[in-house]
């Protein structure tokens, strides 16, 4: 993919934009149930899918997962649809906002349930490596996920197995409304991967470059030679948990700290120092993420609703099943 | 027409569906080197290598898992569980991910994986590992349960499901494991969603499934010598499953018992008995029975453990009572 600084920009002002545009939605309703925004952790998808080779690595994350669809390329239309729960969303309105899939733009899932991605992740790479294709795949969890079972039976099978894949935990600091200092035995995630002989490695969660530097590292370790890797990136989100938390567990200051170490103010500051953006150039940027995600929300609202009738497709391959009578 | 155990019997079905397509693969506790904890993998690593008999840790989380992230990404796994009473551990990945990603995803993923183990009571193995989960599995929709009870539908049934577009939850039995029968030698599939008629009769039809089929065509002998001809019906498929065939039998027989070595709270059995009681209410002479297991943990006392179960005694009087008999 292009990741030259101004396009790993454009994408990362695009996630913000599509995320603040999809918090007014659900603040009007068009978007209902669980809405997870990425707003503040963009450095980490963008930089982590830049490093990736788009024609055979995979993508799985959790509930969080708007800018890891964005990242990949998948349609922000498509996606905006998905929230909004119409036909033409990229999972057909059976998903939603947790549930984004797009086989083709390499994304194999958002997931609802807190690390259950973590051993499915797993089982793509033992398909890649089954196949010897080459490819890498990239699981993306939070700190919350981090002391589930399901990751620590995952990163033991990758070792044993000598898996193509890159763990990222994504430390934003706060499952839900918990700490990750309260329920970590070791607040330092990295180690843990010496725990199951793999090399564990930190990076600035809100400093792309930094992410781009770890998985560089890591992508090479598992294409090369099957070498499995942990990457913590340190990270912040800026809203609640969800739209329906208002996040009362953090301080002002606290988020206001992680503001000023904005990844996208950051990188544009970083290369307006450098000379390599204008001001003409920055502009143009945020006029064509604006239009991007108004045209998401132009699609989205004049999209079809499912018929009725996909109640019961797509339960299993083929027809239809026929429906339980009601007797 | 050979006669072979229904170890054996599932023994050929996986080594020919892994001649025949590469990307099936076997893998669980113990299927390599072991050989299979109850050798149903026998001689499997020996022709396919450690690639594709696959041995893992004890990790029911991870490894089932990693079979659906397999099946998404392309393959056709086979995930052996020791006994399904181990498969609660990994329940999430049954219930939360294999049997939803297709649903989710509106038919994006696809995930052609068969999940097989003994299930049910065997003898003085306590609460913990005498318990049935077909009941648990039945309940949700986007799995396919099957189980057979012959050696030529253990096979047939096997190379079908490995041969399905979606996951497969297949129910054998440590004790079945010995059971012996006629299979042909030409290769051939059973269908999925098609039950079998055991025995016919006119007088009373029998419904069961698995282990208990025994008892059943048992106590049919022993309702035979007093004058009664039970129809057996061994249902094979759970879910799809085969109402036509149910009904026509109880259309001709206008009595029926259901028998389900599970609980008999919110059962396949109590399932069962709902729809001929739904569907056949005007034909039936007597109340249709359910001969289950009791509704207690399994003991381990081998007198109490049998009187736990479904048996010939208890369905034979069962029988006896809906035709309004002397028990």
């Amino acid at each position: 993919m292009d990741d030259s600084p101004v396009s790993l920009l454009e994408s990362m002002q695009l996630i913000r934009a599509f995320e603040e545009k999809a918090g007014m939605m659900y603040g009007l309703r068009k978007i209902g149930g669980f809405c997870h925004l990425y707003s503040g952790q963009e450095a980490v998808a963008v930089g982590s899918v830049s490093v990736l080779d788009l024609e055979r690595d995979y993508v799985l994350t959790a509930y969080r997962d708007h800018g890891h669809a964005l990242a990949l390329g998948v349609d922000p239309g498509a996606i905006m649809a998905e929230l909004f729960g119409k036909a033409t969303g990229v999972s057909r309105g059976k998903g939603g906002s947790m549930h984004l899939f797009d086989p083709a733009r390499r994304m194999l899932g958002g997931n609802g349930i807190v690390g259950a991605q973590i051993p499915v992740a797993t089982g793509v790479a033992l398909a890649q490596a089954y196949r010897g294709d080459g490819g890498v795949t990239l699981c993306f969890f939070g700190d919350g996920a981090f002391h589930q079972g399901a990751m620590h039976e995952s990163l033991n099978l990758a070792k044993i197995w000598s898996l193509p894949i890159v763990y990222v935990v994504e430390n934003n600091q706060w499952g839900m409304g918990t700490n990750w200092k309260r329920v970590s035995a070791e607040e330092d995630f990295s180690l843990t991967a010496a725990a199951y002989g793999m090399k564990g490695l930190s990076c600035d969660g809100m400093d792309i470059e930094s992410v781009r530097d770890a998985l560089r590292e890591a992508v090479g370790r598992a294409r090369g030679g099957g070498e499995p890797s942990l990457v913590e990136a340190r990270t912040y989100r800026y809203k609640g948990h969800s739209m329906s938390d208002p996040g009362k567990y953090r301080s002002r200051e606290d988020i206001d700290e992680y503001r000023k170490r904005d990844p996208i103010a950051a990188l544009k500051g970083r290369m307006e120092d450098e000379g390599s953006l204008s001001e003409a150039e920055w502009e143009g940027i945020v006029s064509r993420v604006e239009a991007k995600v108004e045209a998401a929300v132009a699609f989205a609202e004049s999209s079809a609703e499912p018929s009725p009738g996909e109640l019961y497709t797509d339960v299993y391959a083929g027809a239809r099943v026929a429906p339980l009578s009601a007797g | 027409m050979a006669v072979m155990t229904y170890r054996d019997a599932l023994g050929r079905a996986l080594d020919e569906e892994m001649a025949r397509d590469s990307r099936v693969f076997l893998m669980g506790e113990e299927v390599g080197e072991y050989d299979g904890a109850y050798k149903v993998s026998k001689g499997l690593l020996a022709k396919y290598g450690p690639a594709r008999v696959r041995d893992t840790p004890i990790a029911e989380l991870g490894f089932t898992g990693a079979g659906v992230g397999a099946a998404i990404a392309g393959l056709r796994p086979v995930v052996e569980w020791m006994t399904h009473n181990f498969a609660f551990l990994a329940m999430d990945q049954v219930v939360n991910e294999a049997a939803k990603l297709r649903y989710m995803s509106g038919g994006k993923l696809s995930v052609p994986i068969v999940f097989r183990g003994p299930n049910g009571p065997a003898e003085y193995l306590a609460s913990q590992h005498s318990q049935s989960l077909a009941s648990f599995w039945t309940h949700v929709p986007g799995l396919k349960v099957l189980a057979p009870s012959t050696p030529a539908d253990a096979y047939g049934l096997l190379k079908s499901a490995i041969r399905d577009e979606d996951p497969v939850v297949f129910l054998e039995s440590e004790l079945m494991y010995a059971w012996k029968g006629e299979v042909p030698e030409a290769e051939f599939l059973v269908p999925i969603g098609k039950a079998a008629v055991a025995r016919p009769g006119a007088d009373v039809t029998i419904v069961t499934f698995s282990k208990p089929l025994r008892a059943a065509v048992e106590a049919a002998a022993a309702l035979a010598a007093k004058g009664v001809e039970a129809e057996v019906i061994d249902l094979r498929s759970l879910r799809p499953l085969d109402e036509a065939a149910l009904y026509e039998s109880v259309r001709k027989t206008g009595r029926c018992v259901v028998v389900d070595e599970s609980w008999p709270v919110a059962s396949v059995g109590s399932h069962v008995a709902y729809l001929v009681s739904r569907e056949c209410f005007d034909l039936l002479d007597a109340p249709v029975a359910l001969v289950s297991g009791e509704d207690v943990p399994m003991p381990y006392n081998h007198g109490l453990e049998l009187a736990a179960q479904p048996s010939a005694a208890k369905i034979e009087a069962a029988v006896l009572r809906a035709l309004y008999r002397e028990v």
